[in-house]
């Protein structure tokens, strides 16, 4: 079970995957409801944090750059930003 | 449950381009200025606007305010008030050129002067030819307008409380407005903000449609706040909607689309424009567009299982041609539709974009209120600006790169009137109304309670199909009073709504509960007003107003050359004249709205 600081962890990187512009808002929309799934599935207890601090790191570009780089335009030498990236471009 | 009072002179609700706009004058007065917003300020939505802002600088050929006014009170079908839009062009230079100053990097001429390019609807001498007024910064100009902005609000000091959630207006028994009640996403707490002066700029409310091109953000929260305050909102049954949004996301595909050869087709594969706009075919104007698809689909020729969308067909042109002249269209089309564009259609509707209604003020960024036998009588202490409010810039129909221009004129508007007024009454606060505090408390403490209640999402969902069935783009008598009575329905689950979470620390369950209390009110307000106004205007077309030699366009001006109120009590409907007499010029007068 998570316990309240990690839900809050959660919690806050929940609220600033609420971006600008809603192509942003779907693919962080559908990211989160494929981490519930595989939740309900029993397959993780929440994101890992490497994954956590990975999505929080990637939260802090400006959202045309953040688009740019979800839609293959522009990459990251970042492998764990690469690997998150990769996730998210799943449909 | 506790809550604490924080005092100011001005808090202001929303950090996007109006409410910085605003902030910039309150706190260069020198007076102590909070903004609270839901997000980071660089991340509202203004930030999606790519168009550029309008101004008549003339820096590449001939133009002149009074030629933008003309064609502002043409694009909004002449329900536009004409003293705001006199005053809102003849500013424009003004407000861009302070926007310059600010540091924002619009795209120059060679000579060093801002670079303008033409826009649909904007034209020179009254109406004559197309004329370059939109001064843009690249294709992120929303981007770059709220970075220079939030930089000058740093500079002079303005108080961000970012990541809080504003609930209600608080207002006395005199009806004076004396700030709002707010909620801390980090910690839960409860805060007054106790102010003489209190601006809404929050934005538009996009999300009430089921397809909508505007970001999850775009709830209306000061609008369904104004709505239960008792203010009414103004005619808001004038949405406009863009043609071609992915269906099922919303997400937009430009124009540019169609402008390179794309052809909207239905499920014979007609290319149906020829039918509608033998032309212009799949060029023509936007609503026309939106209509055909709407009929098409309306008459059983919509594609997919449901037949509920329309096809957008690039596969006859060059791979090259898309990668080069369209980039973004083919990732776009893989992620939100699902389809590789090279090789088959995109699945299109009509996706709402942009509210041209609002909180009722005059072009001094006052909310107005009839009272009193006066149908604009200003609300002591209550300010609004941008796409929450409604000045009433776009009338029935808003020109491109006219939001940007209002929320720069308006957001200033809005703050020199606070300050003239803050310096006018040296008066104290006044006593804080436990009332109107106590019925926030109520609200939070009934969505901490409540069991056996409705779903959020469901709810949601429900009122979002509600409204793109019933109150589209192209409207039917009878489908709009289906919509009333079905909005009243879910009005009544949004009132049970229940969460399972009830923790305190960044809840976004509850957040999205209080976001749907506000997005309930403003999809009343759209759906009782529409199905109420009987004739056709700008954005408002219904089947049974149709073009006649009489009624030109289904517009009927000798009965509804008049703006909506609608107030949350009872669903009451008023109606106020348009203002047809600008400040300085004279009246531009009634015609037909012909491109």
């Amino acid at each position: 079970m998570m316990d309240d600081a990690r839900r809050a962890r959660q919690g806050r990187l929940r609220w600033h995957c609420r971006r600008a512009l809603l192509e942003l808002d779907i693919v962080f929309q559908r990211f989160w409801e494929r981490q519930e799934a595989r939740q309900a599935e029993g397959l993780h207890d929440g994101l890992d944090e490497e994954t956590e601090a990975a999505l929080e790191r990637l939260l802090e570009l400006q959202d045309h750059d953040l688009w740019e780089m979800v839609s293959g335009r522009t990459t990251t030498n970042d492998p764990q930003l690469e690997g998150l990236i990769e996730n998210l471009r799943r449909q | 449950m506790n809550y604490t009072v924080r005092k100011f002179d001005a808090v202001i609700v929303g950090a996007g381009g109006a409410g910085l706009r605003a902030a910039i004058q309150l706190s260069e007065a020198g007076l102590k200025t909070a903004v609270i917003t839901k997000v980071f300020p660089t991340r509202s939505h203004t930030v999606a606007a790519q168009g550029g802002v309008a101004a008549s600088l003339g820096n590449s050929e001939e133009d002149h305010w009074h030629w933008h006014m003309y064609d502002t009170v043409k694009g909004s079908d002449w329900l536009g008030d004409q003293d705001a839009i006199e005053y809102m062009c003849r500013k424009a230079n003004e407000v861009v050129i302070e926007l310059e100053h600010y540091g924002m990097p619009f795209d120059r001429l060679d000579n060093g002067r801002i670079y303008q390019r033409p826009f649909g609807g904007h034209m020179s001498n009254f109406g004559e030819k197309p004329v370059r007024r939109s001064c843009a910064a690249a294709d992120r100009t929303g981007h770059a307008m709220l970075h220079a902005m939030y930089q000058r609000n740093v500079k002079v000091n303005t108080q961000f409380f970012v990541e809080w959630q504003a609930l209600d207006l608080v207002r006395d028994a005199d009806g004076d407005v004396l700030g709002v009640t707010a909620m801390e996403m980090e910690t839960g707490e409860i805060v007054v903000f106790e102010a003489k002066a209190t601006i809404f700029a929050s934005g538009g409310a996009g999300r009430i449609y089921y397809s909508s091109t505007n970001a999850f953000i775009n709830t209306g929260d000061g609008l369904g706040m104004a709505a239960r305050a008792g203010i009414p909102l103004e005619d808001m049954e004038f949405w406009q909607f863009h043609p071609t949004g992915v269906a099922g996301a919303g997400v937009l595909i430009t124009e540019g689309v169609r402008g390179e050869g794309g052809i909207l087709r239905n499920s014979a594969g007609e290319r149906f424009m020829e039918r509608y706009a033998p032309n212009a075919k799949d060029l023509a104007s936007r609503d026309v567009v939106s209509r055909a698809m709407t009929t098409e689909i309306n008459e059983g020729r919509g594609c997919g299982p449901n037949k509920d969308f329309v096809l957008l067909d690039i596969t006859h042109l060059p791979p090259e041609t898309i990668m080069k002249r369209l980039p973004g269209i083919h990732e776009i089309a893989l992620q939100f539709a699902g389809v590789d564009c090279l090789k088959e259609s995109i699945p299109v509707v009509p996706t709402a974009h942009y509210q041209m209604g609002g909180i009722p003020t005059n072009f001094l960024g006052q909310v107005v209120v009839p009272k009193n036998g006066n149908h604009a009588e200003p609300v002591p202490g209550f300010y609004a600006a941008g796409e929450c409010a409604c000045a009433s810039v776009h009338g029935a129909n808003r020109l491109g790169t006219n939001s940007l221009l209002d929320l720069l004129v308006f957001g200033k508007s809005a703050g020199e009137t606070a300050v003239a007024d803050l310096k006018r009454s040296a008066a104290a606060h006044k006593p804080l109304p436990k009332e109107a505090i106590d019925r926030t408390l109520a609200r939070l403490d009934r969505l901490n309670r409540q069991t056996e209640g409705s779903n959020v999402d469901e709810t949601r969902l429900a009122m979002q199909r509600n409204m793109q069935k019933n109150c589209g783009v192209f409207r039917f008598k009878d489908l709009l009073k289906q919509g009333v009575e079905r909005i009243l329905e879910i009005e009544e689950r949004v009132a049970h709504t229940e969460i399972r979470d009830k923790s305190r620390v960044f809840n976004t369950a509850r957040i999205e509960a209080l976001e749907l209390d506000n997005q309930i009110e403003v999809a009343k307000a759209t759906m009782i007003s529409a199905a109420a106004r009987l004739e056709s205007r700008g954005a408002h077309v219904r089947d049974d107003a149709p073009d006649t030699p009489e009624r030109p366009n289904g517009r009927d001006d000798a009965n509804w050359l008049k703006h909506t109120l609608w107030f949350r009590e009872g669903n009451r409907l008023d109606y106020k004249p348009v203002h047809m007499k600008p400040l300085t010029v004279d009246t531009i007068e009634l015609k037909k709205r012909a491109y």
